[in-house]
Protein backbone atom coordinates (compact mmCIF):
# COMPACT_ATOMS: atom_id res chain seq x y z
CA UNK A 1 0.00 0.00 0.00
CA UNK A 2 2.00 3.27 -1.15
CA UNK A 3 -1.12 5.60 -1.63
CA UNK A 4 -2.59 8.78 -0.06
CA UNK A 5 -3.57 9.67 3.42
CA UNK A 6 -7.14 10.62 2.95
CA UNK A 7 -8.73 13.29 4.98
CA UNK A 8 -12.17 13.37 5.68
CA UNK A 9 -13.02 17.59 5.94
CA UNK A 10 -16.43 18.01 7.40
CA UNK A 11 -18.48 21.48 6.44
CA UNK A 12 -21.74 22.87 6.46
CA UNK A 13 -22.83 23.91 3.05
CA UNK A 14 -19.37 24.94 2.15
CA UNK A 15 -18.41 26.53 5.34
CA UNK A 16 -15.36 23.96 6.43
CA UNK A 17 -15.80 22.82 10.21
CA UNK A 18 -13.14 24.26 12.16
CA UNK A 19 -12.06 20.76 13.67
CA UNK A 20 -11.86 19.08 9.79
CA UNK A 21 -8.53 22.17 10.00
CA UNK A 22 -7.73 20.67 13.06
CA UNK A 23 -7.90 16.89 11.36
CA UNK A 24 -5.85 18.22 8.39
CA UNK A 25 -3.17 20.00 10.00
CA UNK A 26 -2.79 17.22 12.30
CA UNK A 27 -2.70 14.71 9.12
CA UNK A 28 -0.76 16.98 6.99
CA UNK A 29 2.15 16.47 9.62
CA UNK A 30 1.88 12.90 9.86
CA UNK A 31 1.34 12.23 5.93
CA UNK A 32 5.00 13.98 6.07
CA UNK A 33 6.31 11.42 8.05
CA UNK A 34 4.80 8.76 6.49
CA UNK A 35 6.43 9.93 3.09
CA UNK A 36 2.47 9.62 1.46
CA UNK A 37 0.84 12.69 -0.23
CA UNK A 38 -2.13 14.30 2.30
CA UNK A 39 -5.36 14.33 0.05
CA UNK A 40 -8.48 16.26 1.49
CA UNK A 41 -11.60 14.88 0.53
CA UNK A 42 -15.17 16.51 0.83
CA UNK A 43 -18.89 14.97 0.62
CA UNK A 44 -22.37 16.68 -0.29
CA UNK A 45 -23.60 19.69 -0.97
CA UNK A 46 -21.49 22.52 -1.13
CA UNK A 47 -18.56 20.78 -1.23
CA UNK A 48 -17.31 22.36 -4.66
CA UNK A 49 -16.64 25.72 -2.21
CA UNK A 50 -15.16 23.68 0.34
CA UNK A 51 -12.67 22.47 -1.60
CA UNK A 52 -10.92 26.06 -2.80
CA UNK A 53 -9.66 26.34 0.79
CA UNK A 54 -8.38 22.67 1.60
CA UNK A 55 -4.85 23.32 -0.26
CA UNK A 56 -4.06 26.15 1.79
CA UNK A 57 -4.05 23.75 4.48
CA UNK A 58 -2.12 21.39 2.88
CA UNK A 59 -4.27 18.74 0.92
CA UNK A 60 -2.01 17.94 -2.35
CA UNK A 61 -5.47 16.58 -3.71
CA UNK A 62 -8.85 17.53 -2.82
CA UNK A 63 -11.44 14.37 -3.75
CA UNK A 64 -14.88 16.00 -4.11
CA UNK A 65 -17.31 13.34 -3.74
CA UNK A 66 -20.85 13.78 -5.34
CA UNK A 67 -23.45 11.51 -6.15
CA UNK A 68 -27.43 11.88 -5.79
CA UNK A 69 -27.64 10.23 -2.29
CA UNK A 70 -24.90 13.03 -0.49
CA UNK A 71 -27.14 15.76 -1.32
CA UNK A 72 -27.18 15.78 2.92
CA UNK A 73 -25.81 13.70 5.64
CA UNK A 74 -25.99 10.31 5.92
CA UNK A 75 -23.36 7.64 7.78
CA UNK A 76 -23.79 4.78 5.57
CA UNK A 77 -23.81 6.37 2.26
CA UNK A 78 -20.54 8.97 3.71
CA UNK A 79 -18.64 5.91 5.05
CA UNK A 80 -19.60 3.94 1.83
CA UNK A 81 -18.53 6.56 -0.07
CA UNK A 82 -15.27 6.81 2.43
CA UNK A 83 -14.54 3.24 2.04
CA UNK A 84 -14.54 3.23 -1.84
CA UNK A 85 -12.42 6.10 -2.33
CA UNK A 86 -9.72 4.83 0.18
CA UNK A 87 -9.99 0.95 -2.04
CA UNK A 88 -9.84 2.86 -5.61
CA UNK A 89 -6.56 4.96 -3.93
CA UNK A 90 -5.44 2.73 -1.98
CA UNK A 91 -5.11 5.19 0.32
CA UNK A 92 -2.45 4.20 3.25
CA UNK A 93 -4.93 5.48 5.89
CA UNK A 94 -8.10 7.56 6.49
CA UNK A 95 -8.48 10.13 8.99
CA UNK A 96 -11.04 12.75 9.88
CA UNK A 97 -11.69 15.03 12.97
CA UNK A 98 -12.77 13.34 16.35
CA UNK A 99 -16.53 14.92 16.40
CA UNK A 100 -19.58 13.34 16.70
CA UNK A 101 -19.63 13.18 13.06
CA UNK A 102 -16.22 12.27 11.91
CA UNK A 103 -16.27 9.21 14.79
CA UNK A 104 -19.61 7.94 13.22
CA UNK A 105 -18.61 7.94 9.26
CA UNK A 106 -15.32 6.60 10.39
CA UNK A 107 -16.41 3.80 12.27
CA UNK A 108 -18.47 3.29 9.38
CA UNK A 109 -15.52 2.70 6.98
CA UNK A 110 -13.66 0.84 8.92
CA UNK A 111 -16.41 -1.71 9.49
CA UNK A 112 -17.10 -1.88 5.66
CA UNK A 113 -12.93 -2.20 4.99
CA UNK A 114 -12.66 -5.08 7.79
CA UNK A 115 -10.03 -2.97 9.46
CA UNK A 116 -10.00 -1.37 13.44
CA UNK A 117 -10.80 1.93 13.62
CA UNK A 118 -8.50 4.09 16.14
CA UNK A 119 -10.90 6.81 17.92
CA UNK A 120 -9.81 9.86 19.38
CA UNK A 121 -5.83 10.39 18.41
CA UNK A 122 -4.11 12.91 20.14
CA UNK A 123 -0.54 11.70 18.74
CA UNK A 124 0.21 9.64 16.59
CA UNK A 125 3.63 7.67 15.50
CA UNK A 126 3.71 5.91 11.74
CA UNK A 127 5.29 3.01 11.67
CA UNK A 128 5.02 0.12 8.74
CA UNK A 129 2.29 -2.40 9.52
CA UNK A 130 2.03 -1.17 13.41
CA UNK A 131 1.52 2.64 14.57
CA UNK A 132 1.66 3.92 18.22
CA UNK A 133 -0.66 6.49 19.33
CA UNK A 134 -1.62 7.93 22.23
CA UNK A 135 -5.85 8.30 22.41
CA UNK A 136 -8.51 9.57 25.02
CA UNK A 137 -10.67 7.78 27.02
CA UNK A 138 -13.03 8.73 29.87
CA UNK A 139 -13.91 12.17 27.53
CA UNK A 140 -10.19 13.38 27.85
CA UNK A 141 -9.96 12.13 31.85
CA UNK A 142 -7.45 9.41 30.74
CA UNK A 143 -4.78 8.52 27.87
CA UNK A 144 -4.41 5.41 26.62
CA UNK A 145 -1.58 4.51 24.48
CA UNK A 146 -2.34 1.64 21.78
CA UNK A 147 -0.67 -0.02 19.03
CA UNK A 148 -2.93 0.11 15.55
CA UNK A 149 -1.79 -2.84 13.39
CA UNK A 150 -3.80 -3.06 10.47
CA UNK A 151 -3.53 -2.91 6.72
CA UNK A 152 -5.21 0.47 5.88
CA UNK A 153 -5.55 2.31 9.28
CA UNK A 154 -8.49 4.34 10.54
CA UNK A 155 -7.76 6.76 13.07
CA UNK A 156 -9.29 10.11 14.32
CA UNK A 157 -8.42 13.15 15.54
CA UNK A 158 -9.40 14.32 18.81
CA UNK A 159 -10.42 17.78 19.08
CA UNK A 160 -7.84 19.95 20.20
CA UNK A 161 -5.03 18.07 19.68
CA UNK A 162 -3.95 20.27 17.47
CA UNK A 163 -4.56 24.26 16.59
CA UNK A 164 -5.57 24.85 13.13
CA UNK A 165 -3.15 25.96 10.95
CA UNK A 166 -2.47 26.91 6.94
CA UNK A 167 0.44 25.26 5.55
CA UNK A 168 3.52 27.12 5.53
CA UNK A 169 3.45 27.00 1.61
CA UNK A 170 0.10 26.11 -0.03
CA UNK A 171 0.02 22.09 -1.58
CA UNK A 172 -1.74 21.62 -5.17
CA UNK A 173 -4.80 20.96 -4.05
CA UNK A 174 -6.01 19.77 -7.39
CA UNK A 175 -9.26 19.22 -7.27
CA UNK A 176 -10.70 15.85 -8.63
CA UNK A 177 -14.61 14.56 -8.47
CA UNK A 178 -15.09 11.01 -7.39
CA UNK A 179 -18.25 9.16 -8.27
CA UNK A 180 -19.29 6.56 -5.51
CA UNK A 181 -21.08 3.79 -6.36
CA UNK A 182 -24.01 3.35 -4.01
CA UNK A 183 -26.87 1.24 -2.98
CA UNK A 184 -30.22 3.08 -3.15
CA UNK A 185 -30.78 1.37 0.12
CA UNK A 186 -28.14 3.75 1.54
CA UNK A 187 -31.08 5.85 1.79
CA UNK A 188 -32.34 4.68 4.61
CA UNK A 189 -30.21 6.56 7.14
CA UNK A 190 -30.06 9.74 5.27
CA UNK A 191 -31.26 13.12 7.50
CA UNK A 192 -34.79 13.58 5.73
CA UNK A 193 -35.27 17.11 8.21
CA UNK A 194 -33.32 19.33 9.64
CA UNK A 195 -34.29 21.85 12.52
CA UNK A 196 -33.26 25.08 13.43
CA UNK A 197 -34.07 26.62 16.39
CA UNK A 198 -32.88 30.15 17.10
CA UNK A 199 -31.26 30.33 20.68
CA UNK A 200 -29.33 33.18 22.55
CA UNK A 201 -26.21 32.46 24.06
CA UNK A 202 -25.38 28.96 24.69
CA UNK A 203 -23.79 27.13 27.40
CA UNK A 204 -20.94 26.28 25.24
CA UNK A 205 -20.68 30.13 23.76
CA UNK A 206 -21.46 31.85 27.15
CA UNK A 207 -18.74 34.19 28.54
CA UNK A 208 -19.85 33.62 32.31
CA UNK A 209 -21.13 30.42 33.41
CA UNK A 210 -23.21 30.09 36.87
CA UNK A 211 -22.84 26.50 37.79
CA UNK A 212 -24.41 24.34 40.40
CA UNK A 213 -24.36 21.62 41.40
CA UNK A 214 -26.43 18.61 44.07
CA UNK A 215 -25.48 21.81 47.17
CA UNK A 216 -27.61 23.90 45.44
CA UNK A 217 -30.85 21.47 46.49
CA UNK A 218 -33.56 21.84 44.08
CA UNK A 219 -35.06 23.00 40.74
CA UNK A 220 -36.34 26.47 42.41
CA UNK A 221 -32.79 27.25 44.30
CA UNK A 222 -31.46 27.70 41.00
CA UNK A 223 -33.63 31.15 41.16
CA UNK A 224 -30.60 32.85 42.79
CA UNK A 225 -28.34 31.55 39.94
CA UNK A 226 -30.17 32.68 37.25
CA UNK A 227 -30.09 36.12 38.57
CA UNK A 228 -26.31 35.99 39.16
CA UNK A 229 -26.36 34.76 35.45
CA UNK A 230 -28.51 37.28 34.13
CA UNK A 231 -26.55 40.27 35.92
CA UNK A 232 -23.30 38.98 34.35
CA UNK A 233 -24.77 38.36 30.96
CA UNK A 234 -24.07 34.65 31.41
CA UNK A 235 -26.15 31.34 32.00
CA UNK A 236 -27.03 28.23 33.83
CA UNK A 237 -25.26 25.20 33.79
CA UNK A 238 -25.36 22.44 35.89
CA UNK A 239 -23.94 18.82 37.27
CA UNK A 240 -25.05 15.44 36.58
CA UNK A 241 -26.15 15.19 39.96
CA UNK A 242 -28.87 17.84 39.22
CA UNK A 243 -30.28 16.75 35.61
CA UNK A 244 -30.61 13.15 37.49
CA UNK A 245 -32.84 14.52 40.22
CA UNK A 246 -34.69 16.65 37.68
CA UNK A 247 -33.44 19.85 38.73
CA UNK A 248 -32.69 21.01 35.55
CA UNK A 249 -32.58 19.87 31.58
CA UNK A 250 -29.59 18.03 30.68
CA UNK A 251 -28.70 21.02 28.11
CA UNK A 252 -27.09 22.65 30.85
CA UNK A 253 -25.41 19.54 32.26
CA UNK A 254 -21.80 20.19 32.10
CA UNK A 255 -19.44 17.56 31.48
CA UNK A 256 -18.58 14.25 29.70
CA UNK A 257 -21.76 13.11 28.90
CA UNK A 258 -23.15 17.04 28.52
CA UNK A 259 -21.82 20.60 27.29
CA UNK A 260 -17.80 21.66 27.07
CA UNK A 261 -17.56 24.68 28.14
CA UNK A 262 -14.88 27.81 27.41
CA UNK A 263 -15.83 30.95 30.01
CA UNK A 264 -14.10 34.09 30.84
CA UNK A 265 -15.13 32.77 33.79
CA UNK A 266 -16.59 29.36 35.74
CA UNK A 267 -18.51 30.07 38.92
CA UNK A 268 -19.29 26.34 40.10
CA UNK A 269 -21.17 26.29 43.10
CA UNK A 270 -22.12 23.19 45.08
CA UNK A 271 -20.26 20.98 42.83
CA UNK A 272 -17.25 18.48 43.90
CA UNK A 273 -16.07 18.66 41.15
CA UNK A 274 -15.91 14.83 39.56
CA UNK A 275 -13.51 14.20 36.72
CA UNK A 276 -16.05 13.49 34.74
CA UNK A 277 -17.59 16.86 35.32
CA UNK A 278 -14.29 18.48 35.38
CA UNK A 279 -13.62 17.55 31.36
CA UNK A 280 -16.54 19.55 30.51
CA UNK A 281 -15.14 22.39 32.75
CA UNK A 282 -11.29 22.74 32.25
CA UNK A 283 -11.19 24.70 29.06
CA UNK A 284 -12.86 27.78 31.63
CA UNK A 285 -9.87 30.28 31.51
CA UNK A 286 -10.89 30.92 35.21
CA UNK A 287 -12.91 29.63 37.91
CA UNK A 288 -14.73 30.40 40.73
CA UNK A 289 -15.64 27.92 43.25
CA UNK A 290 -18.08 28.35 46.22
CA UNK A 291 -18.35 25.94 48.91
CA UNK A 292 -18.89 24.48 52.08
CA UNK A 293 -16.09 21.97 51.50
CA UNK A 294 -12.47 23.02 51.12
CA UNK A 295 -11.26 20.25 50.67
CA UNK A 296 -13.50 19.43 47.38
CA UNK A 297 -11.65 19.15 44.03
CA UNK A 298 -13.70 22.29 42.55
CA UNK A 299 -11.99 24.10 45.03
CA UNK A 300 -8.35 23.14 45.17
CA UNK A 301 -8.46 22.73 40.80
CA UNK A 302 -9.82 26.33 41.38
CA UNK A 303 -8.26 29.98 40.66
CA UNK A 304 -10.44 31.43 43.57
CA UNK A 305 -12.38 29.73 46.10
CA UNK A 306 -15.19 31.04 48.55
CA UNK A 307 -15.97 28.79 51.49
CA UNK A 308 -19.34 28.58 52.42
CA UNK A 309 -23.04 28.29 51.63
CA UNK A 310 -23.97 29.04 48.53
CA UNK A 311 -27.40 30.09 49.32
CA UNK A 312 -25.92 33.11 51.06
CA UNK A 313 -22.86 33.47 48.87
CA UNK A 314 -24.67 33.49 45.44
CA UNK A 315 -27.56 36.35 46.78
CA UNK A 316 -24.29 38.63 48.93
CA UNK A 317 -22.31 38.75 45.16
CA UNK A 318 -25.54 39.84 43.04
CA UNK A 319 -26.43 42.30 45.46
CA UNK A 320 -22.90 43.42 45.59
CA UNK A 321 -22.90 43.31 41.72
CA UNK A 322 -26.18 45.82 41.90
CA UNK A 323 -24.74 48.02 44.28
CA UNK A 324 -21.77 48.92 42.21
CA UNK A 325 -23.50 49.62 39.11
CA UNK A 326 -25.70 51.27 41.13
CA UNK B 1 -41.54 -4.41 19.62
CA UNK B 2 -38.65 -6.40 20.89
CA UNK B 3 -35.88 -4.18 21.72
CA UNK B 4 -31.83 -4.72 22.76
CA UNK B 5 -29.94 -2.85 24.68
CA UNK B 6 -26.18 -3.26 24.73
CA UNK B 7 -24.72 -1.75 28.32
CA UNK B 8 -21.09 -1.67 29.51
CA UNK B 9 -20.33 -1.79 33.37
CA UNK B 10 -17.76 0.85 33.95
CA UNK B 11 -16.08 2.08 37.17
CA UNK B 12 -17.26 5.26 38.48
CA UNK B 13 -14.19 7.23 39.73
CA UNK B 14 -14.21 10.07 41.70
CA UNK B 15 -12.10 13.31 41.62
CA UNK B 16 -9.36 11.17 39.43
CA UNK B 17 -9.20 8.14 37.45
CA UNK B 18 -6.09 6.16 39.11
CA UNK B 19 -4.19 3.09 37.02
CA UNK B 20 -2.87 -0.51 37.92
CA UNK B 21 0.34 -0.71 38.24
CA UNK B 22 0.63 -2.66 34.90
CA UNK B 23 -1.13 0.55 33.21
CA UNK B 24 -3.93 -1.43 31.73
CA UNK B 25 -6.81 -0.88 33.76
CA UNK B 26 -8.13 1.57 35.77
CA UNK B 27 -7.56 0.74 39.62
CA UNK B 28 -10.73 -0.10 41.34
CA UNK B 29 -10.28 -1.04 44.14
CA UNK B 30 -12.12 1.97 46.54
CA UNK B 31 -14.62 2.23 42.97
CA UNK B 32 -17.56 0.96 42.47
CA UNK B 33 -18.90 0.54 39.39
CA UNK B 34 -22.00 1.81 37.01
CA UNK B 35 -23.79 1.41 33.50
CA UNK B 36 -22.37 4.13 31.21
CA UNK B 37 -24.87 6.90 31.15
CA UNK B 38 -25.19 6.86 27.83
CA UNK B 39 -26.40 3.39 27.83
CA UNK B 40 -28.78 3.84 31.45
CA UNK B 41 -30.56 6.15 28.77
CA UNK B 42 -31.25 3.84 26.13
CA UNK B 43 -32.13 1.15 28.50
CA UNK B 44 -35.06 3.93 29.91
CA UNK B 45 -35.98 4.23 26.38
CA UNK B 46 -36.14 0.89 25.59
CA UNK B 47 -38.63 0.71 28.88
CA UNK B 48 -40.81 3.43 28.22
CA UNK B 49 -41.21 2.08 24.72
CA UNK B 50 -42.21 -1.07 25.59
CA UNK B 51 -44.60 0.11 28.40
CA UNK B 52 -46.88 2.15 25.42
CA UNK B 53 -46.54 -0.31 22.80
CA UNK B 54 -46.04 -4.15 24.25
CA UNK B 55 -43.10 -6.19 23.87
CA UNK B 56 -39.80 -7.24 25.84
CA UNK B 57 -36.44 -5.75 26.78
CA UNK B 58 -33.36 -7.55 26.66
CA UNK B 59 -30.48 -6.13 28.15
CA UNK B 60 -26.95 -7.49 26.60
CA UNK B 61 -23.43 -7.20 28.23
CA UNK B 62 -20.18 -8.47 27.98
CA UNK B 63 -17.56 -8.41 30.47
CA UNK B 64 -16.51 -9.90 34.05
CA UNK B 65 -19.39 -12.16 35.80
CA UNK B 66 -19.37 -9.17 38.29
CA UNK B 67 -21.56 -7.58 35.26
CA UNK B 68 -23.89 -9.36 36.57
CA UNK B 69 -24.37 -6.42 38.84
CA UNK B 70 -25.11 -4.25 35.82
CA UNK B 71 -27.43 -6.38 34.23
CA UNK B 72 -29.52 -7.14 37.66
CA UNK B 73 -30.09 -3.13 38.02
CA UNK B 74 -31.17 -3.09 34.28
CA UNK B 75 -33.86 -5.44 35.76
CA UNK B 76 -35.05 -3.60 38.34
CA UNK B 77 -35.77 -0.53 36.40
CA UNK B 78 -37.76 -2.87 33.48
CA UNK B 79 -35.44 -5.11 31.43
CA UNK B 80 -36.88 -8.41 30.88
CA UNK B 81 -34.38 -10.62 29.94
CA UNK B 82 -30.61 -10.31 30.60
CA UNK B 83 -27.50 -11.78 28.81
CA UNK B 84 -23.73 -11.99 30.14
CA UNK B 85 -21.26 -12.62 27.37
CA UNK B 86 -18.21 -13.29 29.72
CA UNK B 87 -14.48 -11.87 29.43
CA UNK B 88 -11.52 -12.88 31.66
CA UNK B 89 -9.68 -10.02 30.54
CA UNK B 90 -10.27 -6.30 31.41
CA UNK B 91 -11.66 -5.42 28.43
CA UNK B 92 -11.40 -6.67 25.04
CA UNK B 93 -10.86 -4.54 21.77
CA UNK B 94 -13.66 -3.09 19.53
CA UNK B 95 -13.57 -5.32 17.06
CA UNK B 96 -13.85 -8.14 19.15
CA UNK B 97 -16.37 -6.86 21.13
CA UNK B 98 -18.19 -6.29 18.24
CA UNK B 99 -18.18 -9.95 16.83
CA UNK B 100 -18.94 -11.28 20.42
CA UNK B 101 -21.75 -8.62 20.31
CA UNK B 102 -22.88 -9.16 16.89
CA UNK B 103 -22.99 -13.29 17.12
CA UNK B 104 -25.19 -13.25 20.82
CA UNK B 105 -27.17 -10.94 19.03
CA UNK B 106 -27.37 -14.10 16.29
CA UNK B 107 -28.15 -16.67 18.79
CA UNK B 108 -30.63 -14.78 20.75
CA UNK B 109 -32.28 -14.22 17.45
CA UNK B 110 -31.85 -17.68 16.46
CA UNK B 111 -34.37 -18.73 19.41
CA UNK B 112 -36.53 -16.26 20.28
CA UNK B 113 -36.75 -14.06 16.74
CA UNK B 114 -35.00 -10.77 15.60
CA UNK B 115 -35.38 -7.65 17.62
CA UNK B 116 -37.18 -4.98 15.99
CA UNK B 117 -34.93 -2.53 17.39
CA UNK B 118 -30.90 -3.00 18.99
CA UNK B 119 -29.84 0.12 21.05
CA UNK B 120 -26.47 1.09 21.77
CA UNK B 121 -24.70 4.52 23.87
CA UNK B 122 -23.15 6.61 21.56
CA UNK B 123 -19.99 5.75 23.01
CA UNK B 124 -18.70 3.92 25.76
CA UNK B 125 -17.88 6.26 29.30
CA UNK B 126 -14.69 4.23 29.94
CA UNK B 127 -12.88 3.17 26.45
CA UNK B 128 -14.83 5.52 24.11
CA UNK B 129 -14.33 3.88 20.68
CA UNK B 130 -17.19 5.11 19.19
CA UNK B 131 -17.72 2.41 17.15
CA UNK B 132 -19.00 -1.32 18.64
CA UNK B 133 -22.99 -0.08 17.53
CA UNK B 134 -21.94 0.82 14.21
CA UNK B 135 -19.86 -2.34 14.22
CA UNK B 136 -22.71 -4.96 14.79
CA UNK B 137 -25.24 -3.23 12.50
CA UNK B 138 -22.78 -3.52 9.90
CA UNK B 139 -22.27 -7.11 10.52
CA UNK B 140 -26.24 -7.78 10.56
CA UNK B 141 -26.75 -5.49 7.48
CA UNK B 142 -29.31 -3.36 9.64
CA UNK B 143 -29.43 0.48 9.63
CA UNK B 144 -27.68 2.43 12.12
CA UNK B 145 -28.03 6.16 13.15
CA UNK B 146 -25.37 7.49 16.15
CA UNK B 147 -26.11 10.44 18.32
CA UNK B 148 -29.87 10.02 18.67
CA UNK B 149 -31.62 12.15 21.53
CA UNK B 150 -35.34 11.48 20.40
CA UNK B 151 -36.75 8.15 19.55
CA UNK B 152 -40.56 8.10 18.15
CA UNK B 153 -41.78 4.20 17.28
CA UNK B 154 -45.22 3.76 15.16
CA UNK B 155 -46.12 1.66 12.91
CA UNK B 156 -43.67 2.85 9.73
CA UNK B 157 -40.27 3.48 9.94
CA UNK B 158 -38.57 4.86 13.55
CA UNK B 159 -38.56 8.46 13.54
CA UNK B 160 -35.02 9.44 15.36
CA UNK B 161 -33.54 12.78 16.17
CA UNK B 162 -30.06 13.93 16.46
CA UNK B 163 -29.03 17.03 18.10
CA UNK B 164 -26.52 19.67 15.60
CA UNK B 165 -25.49 23.12 16.16
CA UNK B 166 -28.57 25.21 16.51
CA UNK B 167 -30.84 22.49 16.46
CA UNK B 168 -31.41 18.60 15.46
CA UNK B 169 -31.80 16.14 12.27
CA UNK B 170 -34.90 13.94 11.68
CA UNK B 171 -34.04 10.43 10.48
CA UNK B 172 -36.63 7.99 9.12
CA UNK B 173 -35.21 4.24 9.72
CA UNK B 174 -37.05 1.29 8.86
CA UNK B 175 -36.76 -1.47 11.49
CA UNK B 176 -35.19 -4.04 11.91
CA UNK B 177 -32.72 -0.90 13.43
CA UNK B 178 -30.14 -0.30 15.48
CA UNK B 179 -29.20 3.01 17.30
CA UNK B 180 -26.58 4.89 19.24
CA UNK B 181 -28.33 6.73 22.16
CA UNK B 182 -27.30 9.98 23.97
CA UNK B 183 -28.21 10.96 27.42
CA UNK B 184 -30.50 13.77 27.70
CA UNK B 185 -32.81 11.75 25.66
CA UNK B 186 -34.96 11.05 28.72
CA UNK B 187 -34.25 11.17 32.51
CA UNK B 188 -33.83 7.53 33.04
CA UNK B 189 -35.69 6.06 36.28
CA UNK B 190 -34.62 4.44 39.83
CA UNK B 191 -35.00 1.37 41.09
CA UNK B 192 -38.48 0.64 42.81
CA UNK B 193 -38.14 -1.65 45.85
CA UNK B 194 -40.60 -3.80 43.63
CA UNK B 195 -38.25 -3.23 40.96
CA UNK B 196 -35.34 -3.97 43.25
CA UNK B 197 -37.35 -7.81 44.67
CA UNK B 198 -37.62 -8.67 41.12
CA UNK B 199 -34.56 -8.72 39.38
CA UNK B 200 -33.48 -11.02 41.45
CA UNK B 201 -35.36 -13.08 40.20
CA UNK B 202 -34.72 -12.13 36.36
CA UNK B 203 -33.38 -15.01 34.28
CA UNK B 204 -30.08 -14.20 33.15
CA UNK B 205 -28.32 -16.17 30.46
CA UNK B 206 -24.54 -16.57 29.77
CA UNK B 207 -23.50 -16.65 26.28
CA UNK B 208 -19.90 -18.01 25.36
CA UNK B 209 -18.30 -16.28 22.13
CA UNK B 210 -14.51 -16.85 21.24
CA UNK B 211 -13.54 -14.76 18.80
CA UNK B 212 -10.26 -13.04 17.28
CA UNK B 213 -8.42 -10.07 18.97
CA UNK B 214 -8.89 -7.07 16.58
CA UNK B 215 -6.16 -4.69 15.32
CA UNK B 216 -6.00 -2.00 18.31
CA UNK B 217 -4.26 -3.29 21.15
CA UNK B 218 -3.65 -1.05 24.79
CA UNK B 219 -0.27 -0.36 25.38
CA UNK B 220 -0.55 1.61 28.88
CA UNK B 221 -3.38 3.80 30.56
CA UNK B 222 -1.96 7.27 32.05
CA UNK B 223 -3.52 10.67 33.57
CA UNK B 224 -2.94 13.62 31.26
CA UNK B 225 -0.43 16.38 33.05
CA UNK B 226 -2.42 18.95 34.64
CA UNK B 227 -1.35 22.39 35.25
CA UNK B 228 -1.95 22.87 39.50
CA UNK B 229 -2.40 26.27 40.68
CA UNK B 230 -2.40 27.68 44.01
CA UNK B 231 -6.18 28.39 44.92
CA UNK B 232 -6.83 31.77 46.20
CA UNK B 233 -9.25 31.20 48.78
CA UNK B 234 -11.65 34.85 48.87
CA UNK B 235 -13.02 34.20 52.35
CA UNK B 236 -15.74 32.50 54.29
CA UNK B 237 -19.40 33.21 53.79
CA UNK B 238 -21.19 36.26 51.98
CA UNK B 239 -18.90 38.44 53.22
CA UNK B 240 -16.50 37.46 50.66
CA UNK B 241 -18.61 38.84 48.11
CA UNK B 242 -16.82 42.32 47.99
CA UNK B 243 -13.76 39.96 47.13
CA UNK B 244 -15.98 38.19 44.55
CA UNK B 245 -16.65 40.69 42.35
CA UNK B 246 -13.68 42.63 42.64
CA UNK B 247 -12.37 39.37 40.71
CA UNK B 248 -15.17 39.43 38.43
CA UNK B 249 -14.28 43.64 37.31
CA UNK B 250 -10.97 42.38 36.92
CA UNK B 251 -12.17 39.60 34.70
CA UNK B 252 -13.93 42.37 32.67
CA UNK B 253 -17.34 40.30 33.09
CA UNK B 254 -19.39 43.12 34.47
CA UNK B 255 -19.25 45.09 32.01
C1 LIG C 1 -19.43 7.80 32.96
C2 LIG C 1 -19.85 8.95 33.78
C3 LIG C 1 -20.12 10.15 33.16
C4 LIG C 1 -20.50 11.25 33.91
N1 LIG C 1 -20.73 12.44 33.27
C5 LIG C 1 -20.96 13.55 34.02
C6 LIG C 1 -21.14 14.83 33.41
O1 LIG C 1 -21.15 14.98 32.18
N2 LIG C 1 -21.32 15.91 34.22
C7 LIG C 1 -21.33 15.82 35.58
O2 LIG C 1 -21.49 16.83 36.26
N3 LIG C 1 -21.21 14.61 36.17
C8 LIG C 1 -21.03 13.49 35.43
N4 LIG C 1 -20.94 12.28 36.05
C9 LIG C 1 -21.24 12.21 37.50
C10 LIG C 1 -20.07 12.58 38.41
O3 LIG C 1 -19.29 11.43 38.62
C11 LIG C 1 -20.58 13.10 39.76
O4 LIG C 1 -21.41 12.13 40.35
C12 LIG C 1 -21.35 14.40 39.67
O5 LIG C 1 -20.64 15.35 38.89
C13 LIG C 1 -21.56 14.95 41.07
O6 LIG C 1 -22.33 16.13 41.03
P1 LIG C 1 -22.19 17.23 42.19
O7 LIG C 1 -20.80 17.73 42.23
O8 LIG C 1 -23.26 18.22 41.94
O9 LIG C 1 -22.60 16.42 43.48
P2 LIG C 1 -21.70 15.97 44.79
O10 LIG C 1 -20.55 15.20 44.30
O11 LIG C 1 -22.65 15.35 45.68
O12 LIG C 1 -21.16 17.33 45.32
C14 LIG C 1 -21.93 18.28 45.97
C15 LIG C 1 -20.99 19.38 46.46
O13 LIG C 1 -21.75 20.45 46.97
C16 LIG C 1 -21.15 20.93 48.17
N5 LIG C 1 -22.21 21.57 48.92
C17 LIG C 1 -23.26 20.98 49.56
N6 LIG C 1 -24.07 21.89 50.11
C18 LIG C 1 -23.54 23.09 49.81
C19 LIG C 1 -23.95 24.43 50.09
N7 LIG C 1 -25.05 24.71 50.76
N8 LIG C 1 -23.16 25.44 49.64
C20 LIG C 1 -22.01 25.18 48.94
N9 LIG C 1 -21.60 23.93 48.66
C21 LIG C 1 -22.37 22.90 49.07
C22 LIG C 1 -20.53 19.72 48.80
O14 LIG C 1 -19.47 20.08 49.67
C23 LIG C 1 -20.05 18.96 47.56
O15 LIG C 1 -18.72 19.36 47.22
C24 LIG C 1 -20.62 11.15 35.30
C25 LIG C 1 -20.36 9.91 35.92
C26 LIG C 1 -19.99 8.83 35.17
C27 LIG C 1 -19.70 7.53 35.86
N1 LIG D 1 -18.46 -4.71 26.67
C1 LIG D 1 -19.61 -4.27 26.14
N2 LIG D 1 -20.78 -4.91 26.43
C2 LIG D 1 -21.96 -4.47 25.90
N3 LIG D 1 -22.06 -3.40 25.11
C3 LIG D 1 -20.93 -2.73 24.80
C4 LIG D 1 -19.66 -3.12 25.30
N4 LIG D 1 -18.74 -2.25 24.83
C5 LIG D 1 -19.41 -1.35 24.07
N5 LIG D 1 -20.73 -1.63 24.06
C6 LIG D 1 -21.82 -0.88 23.40
O1 LIG D 1 -21.31 -0.18 22.29
C7 LIG D 1 -21.43 1.23 22.49
C8 LIG D 1 -20.26 1.93 21.88
O2 LIG D 1 -19.08 1.53 22.52
P1 LIG D 1 -17.63 2.05 22.08
O3 LIG D 1 -17.45 1.66 20.66
O4 LIG D 1 -16.68 1.41 23.02
O5 LIG D 1 -17.67 3.54 22.26
C9 LIG D 1 -21.59 1.40 23.99
O6 LIG D 1 -22.25 2.59 24.34
C10 LIG D 1 -22.39 0.16 24.35
O7 LIG D 1 -23.77 0.33 24.06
Amino acid sequence: MSGALLVLCDHDRGVLAEASLEALTFARDLAERLGAPCEAVVIGNGADTAAADLAAYGAEAVHVAAHDLLTDYGPEAWGATLAQLAEAVDAVAVAACGTDRGNEVLAHVAARLDEPFVANCRSIEPGGDSWSMTRIQWGGSLLEDATLTAGRKVVSVAHHAVEAAPAAAPAAGTVSPFAPDLDPSLARTLVTDRVVLTQGITLSTASVVVGGGRGVGSAEAFAPLEELAAELGGVVGCSRAVTNNGWRPHSDQVGQTGTRIAPVVYIASGISGAIQHWVGAMASKHILAINTDPEANMVTRADWAVIGDLHQVIPAVTEEVRRRRG
Amino acid sequence: MRILVCVKRVPAPGAKINVTADGLAVDTQHLGFTTSPHEECALEEAVQVTEQYGGEVTVLTLGPVAAEEQLRYAASVGAHKLVLVPIEEVDWDPQRTAAALTSAIGDLEATDGAFDLLLFGNESADAGGFQVGVRVAHALGRPIVNGIKGIDVGDGPVTARREIDGGFEVYEVPTPAVLGVKEGINLPRYPTMKGRLASKKAELTTSEQVVDAGGQDRVRLHRPVEQVSETVILGEGPDAAAAVVDVLEELGVLA
